[in-house]
């Protein structure tokens, strides 16, 4: 087909029935982007065991194709198992560009798979545009600091993993695609890891979910000892106190607390970020917060920049001033 | 068990950074460097292991002279030796070049486990540790919490998204990228920094471990990003500024 193939990927955990990961659509939207620019037409695939029905439900989007690729050896993920299927499918399609949602999974097993037809994956991408005929994208560097814009200066095929949120799903045309089975060969001593059971640990008696108001506390709260400092802030704007990954992984602030990628996503009507600098790996968790209230020391920290209103400063004295502030 | 560390040394993280000129890098005049935050956890993942199942922890660095610095404090934390890989530009942007070099490197080492950390701190590619254990031809796991030696190989809990984890059994040798946090660093001891002024550092050109190969993915620009959102930012005297933060909560927003 020579064209885009966007990869969906199967979300992880839960029991019985296959879906698709929340971000696998955001990769075909990605895909369709690229395949408009260029002119390049755009199919999907779904790799795992017995991938049929959700392929059937990928197909009511407007692609040319869905591939089900189908094998008992893929019912459990394993980098082997992905990297060695899906090479056979895109060197079967000839596609010319293959786009991943940026998930933990991608992470695994993209780089290999690239790797293993002499290329490179552009990760984690957050924009692209066509210049001069070819596809400039753009990633993150320094934490969200800078930006760069990466050609492909070869032949391909190309492999690209956009970000979550960064290519929005829900403008999706609908459509009717037929959907072919693909069986890759794959034999049991190709696999060389072996999956056990998937766990959970933490029990989740916290649902942040639930609140209005969220404050968040980062690593510039440096001690255990100062996080109530910013627990004083979430009782006096009746928030639950959140944190970023560092100060759950110290154990200052439980795990069930933590929002993230690796914890909780959420939404409330105003998110206030204490001494955050605003990973990308804690954007994907708040983002969609209503209002966005950051408060850093360092201007140039990538939380302002989804931030609406935001304090530059040191937070041991902007905090005690905004609780006194909001008690006045 | 012969334990390799691949680490690399990044500007601090509270750095200011302005883009050169030309658009092709930092300013990296006045900056300070540190070892990229997720490899010291790998280092440590590596050190814990050796004390638990002996062997030797060797850290493999790609970087200019300045890496030095960075090299003698993973010394210091407790790593047997070093293999510095000078280079000469300020970075390699190509991930599956650098991947390549690295095995070069480390051909006459044979190691039973890689570790590095999950992602860099300045090209945040997060692949380099996929692509070299595909280079080297060992099987890999991502974002390791803990490693437990088991019959004929490794047995690592893997993190996955959404609270979930996974034990998965690999055999050695093999490559694993460490995730951050999952245990506490420790600090080099005056003892430590001692040694390891007589710890051997071999010293390797990165031109002599090159191959000639056509980049597959190319930087052409780096900038400061645009901001997309429009946000009010207040830099003044701290109770000035939760004065006007307040009155834009409660009358603007309407938050509070």
């Amino acid at each position: 087909m020579s064209g885009v193939l966007a990869v969906l990927e199967l979300a992880v955990g839960g029991s019985g029935e296959l879906k698709l990961h929340k971000m696998a659509l955001e990769a075909l939207a990605a895909a369709k982007r690229i395949g408009a620019e260029l002119g390049l037409p755009v199919s999907a695939a779904v790799v795992g065991s017995g991938v049929g029905p959700v392929a059937a439900a990928v197909a009511q989007y407007s692609v040319e194709k869905v591939f089900a690729v189908d094998h008992a050896l893929l019912a459990a993920y394993t980098p082997d198992g992905y990297s060695i299927a899906l090479k056979q499918l895109v060197a079967a399609t000839g596609a010319k560009y293959v786009v991943f949602p940026h998930t933990y999974q991608v992470r695994d097993f993209a780089p290999k798979l690239a790797t293993s037809m002499g290329q490179v994956l552009a990760s984690d991408v957050v924009g692209l545009r066509v210049e001069d005929g070819a596809l400039v994208l753009v990633r993150q560097l320094f934490q969200g600091k800078i930006n760069a814009d990466l050609r492909f200066p070869g032949d391909g095929p190309h492999f690209v993993s956009v970000q979550a949120g960064a290519f929005r799903a829900d403008g999706l045309e609908a459509g009717a695609a037929p959907v072919e089975a693909f069986t890759p060969e794959l034999s049991a001593a190709q696999i060389r890891t072996k999956p056990l059971e998937l766990f959970r640990e933490s029990s989740r008696a916290v649902d942040l979910t639930a609140a209005d108001i969220i404050v968040s506390v980062g690593r510039g709260i440096r001690e255990a000892e100062n996080i109530g400092v910013v627990q004083e802030l979430a009782d006096a704007l009746g928030a639950e106190l959140a944190a970023s990954r560092p100060i759950c992984d110290n154990g200052w602030l439980p795990m069930e607390r933590q929002v993230g990628s690796s914890g909780q996503t959420v939404a409330p009507k105003m998110y206030v970020a204490v001494g955050i600098s605003g990973a990308i790996q804690h954007l994907v968790g708040m983002k969609g917060s209503k209002v966005v209230v950051a408060i850093n020391k360092d201007p140039e920290a990538p939380i302002f920049e989804v931030a609406d209103y935001g304090i530059v400063g040191d937070l041991f004295e902007v905090v005690p001033a905004l609780v006194a502030e909001l008690k006045k | 068990m012969k334990i390799v560390v691949a680490i690399k040394q990044v500007p601090a993280r509270d750095s200011l950074l302005k883009v050169n000129g030309e658009g092709t890098w930092i300013e990296d005049a006045d900056l300070a460097y540190e070892i990229n935050e997720p490899d010291a956890y790998a280092l440590e993942a590596g050190l814990q292991l050796r004390e638990k199942e002996g062997g030797e922890v060797v850290v493999i660095c790609v970087g200019p002279d300045r890496a030095t610095q960075t090299i003698r404090e993973a010394l210091a934390k407790g790593a047997d030796r070093a293999i510095h890989i000078e280079t000469y530009e300020e970075t390699v942007g190509d991930p599956l070049a650098l991947a390549r070099v690295l095995a070069a490197a480390l051909s006459e080492e044979s190691p039973d486990l890689v570790l590095t950390g999950l992602q860099s701190d300045d090209l945040g590619f997060g692949q380099t540790g996929v692509i070299l254990a595909e280079v080297m031809g060992l099987p890999h796991g991502t974002l390791i919490m803990n490693i437990e030696v088991s019959e004929g190989g490794i047995t690592v809990k893997r993190e996955l998204e959404d609270g979930w984890f996974q034990n998965v059994e690999i055999p050695l040798p093999a490559l694993l990228t460490v995730q951050s946090g999952a245990t506490k660093l420790r600090y080099a001891t005056l003892m430590g920094i001692k040694r390891a002024k007589t710890k051997e550092v071999k010293q390797l050109d990165i031109s002599d471990l090159q191959t000639e190969s056509e980049p597959t993915i190319a930087v052409s620009r780096i900038y400061l990003p645009e901001k997309s959102k429009k946000s009010v930012v207040f830099d003044g005297p701290a109770r000035e500024s939760a004065a006007k933060l307040v009155e834009k909560l409660r009358f603007e927003a309407r938050v509070i």
